[in-house]
């Protein structure tokens, strides 16, 4: 198994920053706009930006919700293990809002497909966008593309891309591992 | 998340107690999701299930009814008094029958003993037993336990007495079995009539005296008397039997501390168990109905997470 480095932690937080910039550009103050993490992995990175809006951006109200996917994924029954969930944590309405869903690797679309179903268990929404660290190219099974990407990676199926984050006992870094 | 070690649930008797965590850790997710403006999730799009009544209920089959639709399986119902088992086909053929509809998963509900388990073993399906006779009533043992857990954090180390009808139930002794999986300490209260012979060799206390059993534990499970099992007079009268094991406000009150009440329902009222007693905040009965379908839905997604194509 080999791996190669793609992001390090500097370039991660450049990232990050262009990102929020990117967000604020388009959603001003964040009055009608909420964040949604896709769980698991989307949790770190969704923090992770609402955290940077508030210390360097003065945003003052950033609604971050965490949405499970699990029950909505159209694989259930067909992988070797079982499917885990996660909790979901939204709090609020979404009716009427606008949706950020945020989540770390973007590769066949079918878990955002998930997530679109889930989502309207929290009302009707205004408009949905999708923020992804990482958005792999060519290897989409549904017709998904991001709004927002830090990094478009091509990578072949054998390949995996992996994201560290300091969170979850490592240091930021994106790796492409090659097994 | 690990599996189930069964592929059925047949009884509790089967289950570990990781076996029971991971259905109570399941059920957390399903009762966040029964809260949500839309109570519904899309995983079970592709399975049929059949609930089969061989004998009345309302709480059980509206509860796995709901938990299924929740889960958007297939539902298809079945009552005992209005089918052909009245004009003399066998369980099996009936079940056989069913399944040949392609039916995935059964819920069945039976006044025979181990009627669950011999049709687990004669026919392909997923069995989930609703009730055999006076055998076990599994996943109202698992709810039972969820709304302990709920209301103290745990089940270990918690004392819990079972109340009334021992001999009858099923619910009493698959909560027997769910309760000491999980480490609690148990003991079952009512007229030496109603209490099976070698019940103590299960490892429960048996006490006659109500007040002596309330005092000692922190949960009161109610059973209610079963008047439609009873083939001989148990008691002298009903009038007696809520003298002596009825709960009601000063009897509770004349305790040194506040206890938990339960109930399976469906309930007597003024005989086990006194009208303001059960509409009192000590009383979680309508918890555990809630908790129901929660339990019932990780029990059937779990299951069916193991049915192959």
């Amino acid at each position: 198994m080999s791996q190669k480095l793609l992001l390090n932690a500097k370039e991660i937080n450049i990232i990050l920053h262009r990102l929020a910039c990117q967000l604020i550009e388009k959603h001003n103050d964040f009055s009608d706009t909420v964040l949604i993490g896709i769980q698991p992995r989307g949790k770190f990175l969704a923090n992770r930006l609402a955290q940077l809006l508030k210390s360097d951006y003065h945003i003052e109200h950033v609604k971050l919700g965490l949405l499970d996917i699990t029950f909505f994924r159209d694989d259930f029954r067909r992988g070797e293990k079982p499917l885990e969930a996660n909790t979901t944590e939204i709090n609020f309405l979404v009716e009427d809002k606008n949706i950020v869903f945020i989540d770390d690797v973007l590769y066949t679309g079918r878990s955002i497909r998930a997530a679109l179903t889930a989502i309207q268990s929290f009302g009707r929404p205004n408009e949905i966008e999708l923020l992804t660290l990482i958005d792999r190219r060519f290897s989409r099974h549904l017709p998904i593309q991001p709004d927002y990407r830090g990094r478009q990676v091509d990578a072949i199926n054998e390949e995996k891309v992996k994201v560290n984050w300091v969170e979850h006992g490592g240091e930021d870094a994106v790796y492409l591992v090659n097994s | 998340m690990s599996e189930l070690s069964v592929n059925h649930l047949l009884g509790i008797k089967d289950l570990n107690s990781q076996d029971i965590q991971l259905i109570f850790e399941t059920a957390d997710h399903f009762k966040e999701v029964i809260n949500r403006p839309i109570k519904k999730v899309p995983s079970l799009r592709d399975i049929t299930i059949a609930n089969l009544f061989f004998e009345n209920s309302t709480r059980t089959k509206l509860s796995f009814e709901l938990a299924e639709k929740r889960l958007s399986a297939d539902v298809i119902n079945f009552s005992a008094s209005q089918s052909s088992v009245k004009k003399g086909e066998t369980l099996i053929d009936t079940v056989n029958n069913i399944l040949s509809m392609k039916v995935d998963m059964v819920v069945m509900r039976h006044p025979n003993p181990g009627a669950s388990v011999f049709l687990s073993q004669h026919v392909n399906a997923s069995i989930i037993n609703a009730g055999d006779g006076a055998h076990e009533h599994p996943t109202q043992a698992l709810l039972d336990s969820y709304s302990i857990r709920e209301r103290f954090d745990t089940v270990k180390g918690k004392n819990v007495v079972i109340v009334g009808d021992i001999l009858h139930s099923r619910v009493a002794l698959s909560n027997i079995f769910a309760l000491q999986l999980q480490g609690a300490n148990v003991m079952v209260c009512g007229p030496r009539t109603l209490l099976p012979k070698y019940i103590d060799k299960l490892g429960v206390k048996v006490e006659t005296n109500l007040k002596k059993a309330l005092q000692w534990c922190d949960v009161a499970n109610m059973l209610r008397v079963q008047n439609e099992r009873m083939d001989m007079t148990y008691f002298p009268s009903t009038r007696e039997y809520t003298q002596q094991y009825g709960v009601n406000s000063a009897l509770l009150n004349s305790l040194d501390k506040e206890i938990v009440i339960m109930h399976p329902g469906p309930i007597n009222r003024g005989v086990e168990i006194t009208s303001d007693v059960a509409d009192s905040k000590q009383a979680i009965i309508l918890d555990q109905v809630q908790n129901g379908v929660a339990i019932r839905m990780a029990v059937i997604y779990l299951l069916a997470s193991k049915i192959k194509h």
